[in-house]
């Protein structure tokens, strides 16, 4: 079987070349690593200045959330700010706080501490009776950070990134060595040549998409409410696409070089129209390129089963489209081929 | 007749490669192109195996049109560049051609041993085809056209970049070929191995300016060697 043939030259020459086995496998986790440590990082912890403050009030402040300095008077807080020692302090007039100055340069750090003003206002003041507000959430809690939130649309683009570029790249490469028209000059039709890539790359896609959605869950802890099974499910899928569009763009491509420059066109505006961005925030004459992208569908899906716990139904529509984009790069596919024997 | 190249032009935008050609190869002789770089003997050959197509013109091979799926598996093609996966071994490379013609493993195994013995690299058979040098991808390559014993050969410029003496023995195994009644067409800017071609067309600048056996070629110039003979003619051609 000559399709058969195609994929066990696939899966040899993908085992020779370990180290593009690494990138496609190793390379995902590696950077979703990165983003969990970047986005879930600790917490920052305000320095705050405290000025005239009873000693009583010291004490039920002093936590491990914050890191608080006395000060005789205001001025000299206020040079502590200057300097940087401090984020920001508080002037007391008794037991109450009347003043709040903020160094205020960063306005991270001003949430932090606004945060923490806000807790310790409560602390200060429960005699005059502040209602205690429980918080519910519908999807996530308190703890979800914002790697959860953006976890499943970075998953989606990484399985999509890497896999669209090997593809690219390796049909590329069959192109411009000269196996293709070798291949077309044996009785290997042109179809066969597809599907060959489809299934044979389609093996090591699979072995990536369970590996990084195993990893970013498991050993991440990524945010997961939903079936595992359909995250895998919609990876792949999506992952499919980025392979008959990688080998499809490669026809106009005339060097690996100028297949890496369909990253910036291609591949980075897709993030963009992905759900990371809030897409009512994009201007209308802009927006409607997000239904056009594939990756808007895996990441919509992707959300649908990890953040709101969903299934196949809130799915349903977006795997359609994601196998109609395969299917049509699929046939774009073998209408390129033609350029090389028209029958 | 094996070939018939009937009024065949090619056109490239407003470049013309090929004008006008009319050959007609027969069936077991080894007929070599003769032409210097950039006359049009690759855009020939590449319209034979189906890689491109006439734009004006038609060619014939068995009889049949070009291009034409059903002829594909009766030529055996090797072009200029080494179409081979470099981090494969020999051996991989040669079973995937195998299977892509339909052989089966054992008749594969079997056709493997004999082209390797052919080009002498039998020797080198399980070695990754990135550690073979230059000439040993050359006769890899060429291995690889004559794997599923097709009845018309079209090698593009087979011999660069191998020594003389491996040249020879190259050589030696197209008569092997011819004599099983194959028929060869061999292209090159070599002016000795033209010699031993039993025909030979000298293309210039997209035209075919002569056709003939060496001897044929020599006598109608009255020169003693291919070279000055393809001279001979192309200084004709500038006359005109």
């Amino acid at each position: 079987m000559r399709i058969r043939a195609l994929v066990i030259r696939i899966i040899r020459q993908f085992l020779r070349d370990k180290r593009t086995l690494a990138m496609m496998l190793v390379a995902p986790l590696l950077i979703m690593t990165l983003l969990h440590l970047v986005f879930n990082g600790e917490s920052y912890i305000p320095k705050v200045g405290l000025v005239n403050a009873p000693a009583a009030v010291m004490e039920k402040l002093d936590s491990d959330d914050t890191k608080l300095t006395e000060y005789d008077s205001e001025k000299a807080a206020e040079a502590g700010a200057l300097e940087q020692e401090i984020d920001g302090y508080l002037v007391f007039d008794g037991p109450i706080p009347k003043q709040i100055v903020l160094e205020g340069s960063d306005p991270s750090v001003n949430g932090a501490l606004m945060k923490w003003i806000q807790q310790a206002k409560k602390q200060l003041s429960p005699s005059q009776g502040q209602m205690e507000l429980t918080i519910d959430y519908i999807h996530g809690s308190e703890d979800m950070g914002q790697f959860d939130f953006f976890g499943p649309v970075l998953l989606g683009f990484f399985a999509f990134f890497f896999v669209f570029i090997i593809s690219g790249i390796s049909f590329l490469r069959e192109r411009t060595s000269g196996t293709l028209e070798k291949l077309l000059s044996s009785p290997l039709r042109k179809w066969e040549i597809v599907v060959g890539y489809v299934l044979g790359f389609g093996i090591f896609t699979m072995l990536q998409a369970t590996l990084i959605a195993w990893y970013s869950i498991y050993v991440l802890g990524m945010l997961m409410e939903g079936s595992f099974i359909y995250v895998l499910l919609i990876t792949l899928l999506l992952s499919m696409t980025a392979l008959t569009l990688g080998t499809l763009l490669s026809a106009f491509a005339n060097n690996e070089f100028q297949m890496i420059q369909f990253i910036p066109v291609i591949i980075v505006p897709q993030f963009f129209f992905s759900g990371l961005i809030n897409l009512d925030t994009i201007s209308d004459w802009l927006s409607w390129l997000g239904p056009i992208t594939p990756l808007y569908y895996a990441a919509d899906a992707l959300r649908d089963i990890m953040v709101r716990g969903q299934g196949w139904d809130a799915i349903y529509g977006n795997m359609m489209m994601l196998a109609g984009f395969s299917a049509l790069f699929i046939f774009l596919n073998i209408l390129a081929l033609r350029k090389h024997r028209s029958v | 007749m094996i070939v018939s190249i009937q009024n065949v032009s090619k056109r490239y935008g407003k470049n013309e490669v090929l004008k006008d050609i009319n050959l007609e190869i027969n069936s077991g002789e080894i007929f070599g192109l003769l032409g210097p770089s950039g006359a049009g003997k690759t855009t020939l050959v590449r319209q034979l195996v189906g890689l491109e197509v006439p734009s004006e013109g038609e060619n014939y091979l068995f009889g049949e049109k070009m291009p034409s799926l059903q002829l594909i598996e009766r030529i055996g093609y090797m072009a200029q560049s080494d179409a081979l996966y470099t981090e494969l071994s020999a051996k991989e490379n040669l079973e995937f051609f195998a299977s892509l013609f339909g052989m089966k493993t054992a008749q594969r195994k079997k056709r493997i041993a004999e082209v390797m013995e052919l080009v002498d690299l039998s020797d080198h058979l399980t070695k990754l085809v990135s550690n073979y040098s230059g000439g040993m991808k050359r006769r890899l390559s060429l291995a690889a056209a004559l794997l599923h014993e097709p009845e018309l050969l079209i090698l593009d410029e087979p011999t660069v970049g191998i020594d003389p003496v491996l040249r020879q023995s190259i050589w030696s195994g197209f008569y092997d070929l011819k004599a099983k009644g194959k028929t060869l067409i061999v292209t090159t800017h070599v002016m000795d191995e033209a010699e031993k071609c039993d025909r030979l067309g000298l293309i210039r600048e997209g035209r075919l300016i002569a056709v003939g056996t060496p001897e044929e070629l020599k006598t109608q110039t009255g020169s003693s060697t291919v070279e000055e003979a393809f001279l001979a003619y192309g200084g004709v051609q500038y006359a005109n």
